[in-house]
Parts: C-alpha cells; sequence; structure tokens
C-alpha cells in the first residue's frame, strides 16, 4: 500500500472493544490508533464513601473474566491500609484460588481465541467434531483444563467469577478439605494435556520482535502473582507502594483508557505472562522447569507472540503450584483477621493474568473509602501495542490489505487485551503528550 | 418441521463486565458440541470475526447502555432479532454500570465532565428495556447460568428445533 486508511473497527476475539486506524502515505504509516471503545464506569469514583468491607466485592465488577484478581488486589490494598497481616494458610488459599484463576483466564484466551488463529480457520465453532484432529483434539482438552481451573476457583473462592468467599483478612468460609483429594487427581491429569497445548502454541511460527522494556512482580521465594516487588528488565527493582510514582500517565484522546510510560527508561514497556517468563522463569515450579524446559530455553524473547506460549507454560506453572500446595496443607479452623477501623493509605500490586495491576486505598478514621486509584495490564500495554502495530505495517506494507488486517489482530489478540479493565477508572493527574 | 433448522442466535455487549459472556465460555465447556447442532452463532464477536445482525432469532443483549450510539446499535439489534433476551445485571437493571447516575457531588461531576464531553457519553446509564422491547430476562450478576440453559431450552422449543 503506498497511500491510505485500514480501519478494523471491531477486533474480534478479545475481552471488550477496540479498533484500529492506520494512515498510510507515500509507502510510512503516519498515524496508527489502537482505540480502545468501552464506555467508562467511573468505579474508583462510586467507591467513594463506601465502607471498606463492601468494596473488594464491588470493584471485582471492574472485570469478568480477571475479577478475581481485582478481588484480591483490593482487598491486599485495604489489608495494608489498616495494618491487618493475614495468616499463612489464607495466603495458601488465595494462592489456590489465583491458581484456578490463572489456569481458566489463560486457557480461555489460548484456546478459544488464538488457537482458530494456529489452526488458520475464524472460530473454534470451525473445528471439526472428528476424532483424532488436532483441533478438536486441542479445544476437548480446552474444556477439561478450563474447567478444572473454574472448579479450583469456586472449591476455594465460592465462585470463578465474582467471588464471595474472600474478604479482608481472610475467608467468609473455609473450603471443604475433604474435596482436595480429588482436586489432585484432576490437577495431575491434566498435565498431558497442558504440556501438549505449550507444544502446540510453542509451534506458532509468527515473530514480531521489538526492544521493549519488560516489567513484573519479583518473589525471590518463587514464583509469584500476589506477592513481590515490581522489578524491570535493567533489574530496577521498586517496592509495591512506589510503583505507581514510576508510570507516567498519558492521555490517548482518541482512546477511552489512558496509556503510560515507564518513568524510569521513559520508553514503553510491555506487561503480561511474557514479562513474568522472561523475568521470573528461574523461579518456576521444578516440576514445570523440568517438564517444559526445551521451551522454557526460548526465554527471555522479544517475539510478542510468545506471550502466548508464556501463557501456556504459566497453565502448567499453576497446576504443578496447586498440586504442591494441595498436597501439604493441613486446615485449621479460623475466622477472617479483624481490626479497628482507622485512617490509612495502602497499595496492592498483584499480577493479573494480563498483567500487573495496580490498587491504592486510602481510608478515613470510620472504615470509609476517601481515595481510590487503580491501573490496569491492558492500560499499560497500550502504548506498546501501537509501536509493535507501527513496526508491523511499516515493515510489511506490500502485503494484501486482508493479510494486514488479520495480522493487525493476531498482534493485538497476544497482548490478551482487556476493555473492561481498562476503561473503569478516573485519571487526573495527565502528561499530555 | 424444518428438521434442518438451526435456532439462529446473535450474543452483544454493551457497557459491563462481560461477567455474562465469560460465565457462557466456560458453559462451553460442557454444552458446545451440543449447541452446534442446534444452534447457529450468527453474531458472537467473542468467538468468531464473521459476525451478521441479520434475521436473528433470538438476540442475547449483555451490558446497560452508555450513549446514543450504543442506544442506536441496541435498536438496530431488535430490528433484526425476533426475540430479545437481556443478560445478566447491567442489561436487566443498569446497576453496577450505571454508578455515575448517583454522582451528587460537583467535584466528581467537574472530574469525569472531560470524558463525558469529549466522547458521546449520555447524560445517564441505562437498562436495555429503557430503549427497546424485551421478551426476557437472565438476571444475576453474572448471569443465572441455569435459567440461561432454560432461556436457551425455550426458544429452542418455541422455534420446534429438535436433535
Amino acid at each position: 500500500m503506498h497511500t491510505g486508511e485500514i480501519t478494523i473497527e471491531n477486533i474480534t476475539k478479545i475481552e471488550g472493544s477496540a479498533g484500529l486506524k492506520v494512515t498510510v502515505q507515500e509507502r510510512k504509516v503516519t498515524d496508527l490508533k489502537f482505540i480502545i471503545k468501552d464506555y467508562r464506569r467511573f468505579y474508583t469514583e462510586a467507591v467513594k464513601g463506601r465502607p471498606i468491607m463492601a468494596v473488594p466485592s464491588f470493584l471485582s465488577r471492574i472485570c469478568g473474566t480477571c475479577s478475581i484478581s481485582h478481588l484480591f488486589c483490593s482487598i491486599e490494598a485495604i489489608e495494608k491500609s489498616q495494618g491487618i497481616v493475614v495468616t499463612e494458610q489464607t495466603k495458601k488459599l488465595r494462592k489456590l484460588a489465583y491458581d484456578g484463576l490463572m489456569i481458566r483466564d489463560h486457557a480461555l484466551h489460548l484456546y478459544f481465541f488464538v488457537l482458530p488463529d494456529l489452526l488458520g480457520i475464524d472460530s473454534i465453532l470451525d473445528i471439526p467434531d472428528e476424532e483424532g484432529n488436532l483441533g478438536h483434539q486441542l479445544l476437548h482438552d480446552s474444556f477439561d483444563i478450563k474447567r478444572l481451573g473454574n472448579d479450583l476457583s469456586v472449591a476455594m473462592a465460592g465462585a470463578a467469577i465474582h467471588a464471595p468467599l474472600p474478604t479482608v483478612g481472610g475467608f467468609l468460609r473455609l473450603p471443604d478439605a475433604s474435596k482436595f483429594p480429588e482436586l489432585i487427581s484432576r490437577l495431575e491429569a491434566i498435565r498431558p494435556l497442558v504440556l501438549r497445548g505449550i507444544d502446540a502454541f510453542a509451534n506458532c511460527k509468527d515473530v514480531l520482535t521489538r526492544n521493549s522494556d519488560y516489567l513484573a512482580l519479583r518473589n525471590d521465594a518463587g514464583f509469584d502473582f500476589i506477592e513481590g516487588q515490581v522489578v524491570n528488565t535493567s533489574g530496577k527493582k521498586i517496592a509495591e507502594e512506589n510503583f505507581h510514582d514510576f508510570l507516567k500517565s498519558v492521555i490517548i484522546p482518541y482512546s477511552q483508557a489512558e496509556g503510560y510510560v515507564f518513568s524510569d527508561s521513559h520508553e514503553d514497556y510491555l506487561v503480561g505472562s511474557l514479562a513474568r517468563i522472561n523475568l521470573n522463569k528461574d523461579l518456576l515450579n521444578k516440576r514445570t522447569q523440568a517438564d517444559a524446559a526445551k521451551y522454557l530455553a526460548l526465554f527471555p524473547s522479544n517475539n510478542v507472540y510468545h506471550n502466548n506460549l508464556a501463557q501456556a507454560l504459566e497453565i502448567l506453572h499453576c497446576v504443578d503450584d496447586a498440586l504442591d500446595v494441595l498436597k501439604e496443607i493441613t486446615m485449621v479452623e479460623e475466622k477472617p483477621v479483624t481490626v479497628p477501623a482507622k485512617h490509612g493509605v495502602g497499595v496492592g500490586v498483584i499480577e493479573a493474568p494480563r498483567g500487573t495491576l495496580y490498587h491504592l486505598a486510602e481510608v478515613d478514621e470510620k472504615g470509609m473509602i476517601v481515595n481510590y486509584d487503580v491501573i490496569v495490564p491492558t492500560a499499560q500495554n497500550q502504548i506498546n501495542i501501537e509501536n509493535d502495530l507501527k513496526k508491523y505495517f511499516q515493515e510489511n506494507l506490500e502485503k494484501d490489505e486482508n493479510v494486514l488486517r488479520l495480522e493487525a489482530e493476531k498482534i493485538i489478540r497476544a497482548y490478551d487485551p482487556c476493555m473492561s479493565c481498562a476503561t473503569n477508572f478516573l485519571k487526573i493527574e495527565w502528561i499530555r503528550s | 418441521m424444518d428438521t434442518n433448522k438451526k435456532l439462529v442466535i446473535g450474543w452483544f455487549s454493551f457497557t459491563c463486565c462481560e461477567d455474562s459472556t465469560i460465565l457462557l465460555t466456560e458453559m462451553l465447556n460442557d454444552h458446545l458440541t451440543e449447541w452446534k447442532k442446534l444452534i447457529e452463532f450468527r453474531y458472537m464477536k467473542p468467538l468468531k470475526s464473521n459476525n451478521r445482525i441479520e434475521g436473528l432469532d433470538v438476540a442475547f443483549v449483555e451490558g446497560a447502555i452508555s450513549s446514543e450510539v450504543q442506544a442506536n446499535e441496541l435498536k438496530k439489534i431488535r430490528e433484526n432479532s425476533k426475540y430479545v433476551v437481556a443478560i445478566g445485571a447491567c442489561a436487566c437493571t443498569g446497576q453496577p454500570s450505571a454508578s455515575r447516575n448517583n454522582f451528587v457531588s460537583d467535584e466528581i461531576n467537574y472530574k469525569i465532565a472531560f470524558y463525558m464531553c469529549h466522547f458521546d457519553y449520555s447524560k445517564n446509564v441505562q437498562k436495555i428495556s429503557d430503549f427497546i422491547k424485551v421478551d426476557d430476562q437472565v438476571n444475576g450478576c453474572p448471569m443465572d447460568p441455569k435459567a440461561f440453559v432454560e432461556a436457551v431450552g425455550k426458544y429452542l422449543k418455541l422455534f420446534n428445533i429438535t436433535q
């Protein structure tokens, strides 16, 4: 293409609504807009004046697919604002619920959204019902994997979407430990299916490399989605409570969500599975490291399509991690930790399926929310997505327009963006660019 | 009876967290094989890129309406569908997506004014029955999965579609 516009009104097989508009003049990409179209719901304003016990459950409604991430991040922010330290048992149960979330959420993205690209078809609905067909096998593997992730979250948290049992200080009701042996058996049985999926996503031949910075939580004690410090590629370590200070919010006039740059390097950066595996693969479960060694050797990687493979590897890690925890946990009866309400500010930072998630809660002496802030992964990845797409289009302008559209959707899909997450908030301190 | 006839459905999402969409993808673990024989998924953006709105038997609509653009899209769905089913709390009641309707603080309203003016936000977020006739509701946040299966069964029966 020498001159013209390519517009994708609605990018499909993602969560939420987004579009893309590319302007080309004299064989140069002169403008590219990745447009997040979901309408804002201003939930961080809506929680002001609400009692802290009601807030995590409300904010889990930010997102259907990673509701447990918002629930746990909000709980963490509020617990820190109140000086609440939870028990080791609570930490283990949260870990199990979170493993279930990661297994289900990653499997949805990989098998329902990305797998058709891998098979060269439009949709899982086009996969033939034929035993022996690879697509059929992988799709039916995904049913078992997703179902198990779902059931693990349900067993620990009461539901996989908008879970009712986790609360500030612990759990409202403890899980039924008599169900653990069955979960252990099913987790063990699912491993070969997960490994088959890793091999399938490792066979993806698509490549798009660009030097980005990567950010993720790192806990030197082990691969952890919930606790740690934020680290980047050059080894910078940032305490959770200081994370916000390192991000510069950038208003993107055509998008319903703001973008971010990392103030330390003033460069775009990527969060999500690719960042986590790039930065923390040495911390993965030992069994995962042993059985997936040849795939892990591909990391660190600057190929954005490897975000899909990284998600597949994280599914295996979560299966192995859940097995370890379930085999050693001994349940004791306990109630949520409670303290008298006090004024305080707390920050929660956790790794959501799509990357680093930040909640800040300021609470008054009566236990009511005074101020709340949220930074989600998809908003952070927005500028990186645009820069990746600019590179792709600039290097491939001679290709057929339909190929360019398809490839652009695949690149966006590799990020597993979530527009529902990206559009709930109000940012009031912009750096206009 | 036309034994080849399938129930032609569309699945649409407006302002919400898309929890019912996610729940639906989980229900497909158990129902996809059966439903593919009975149902044509003509419009379903989360699962396919070739989507058409014309000639729907049933439109399932999730989410609340935040703008005139969305309201017009909703009316277009109604014109193209024999039946419309509201899915989940935001579509059925507007809440919690309609939280901003209750903002009374001048400070907050001043802060959100940029977005309200810069994009095409309506003054209030509304449930879908404020704009179109709704034939059925599947309540819940996310939707009640049993009630959804019952709704699908009801329309399969209504259109005389059996295995």
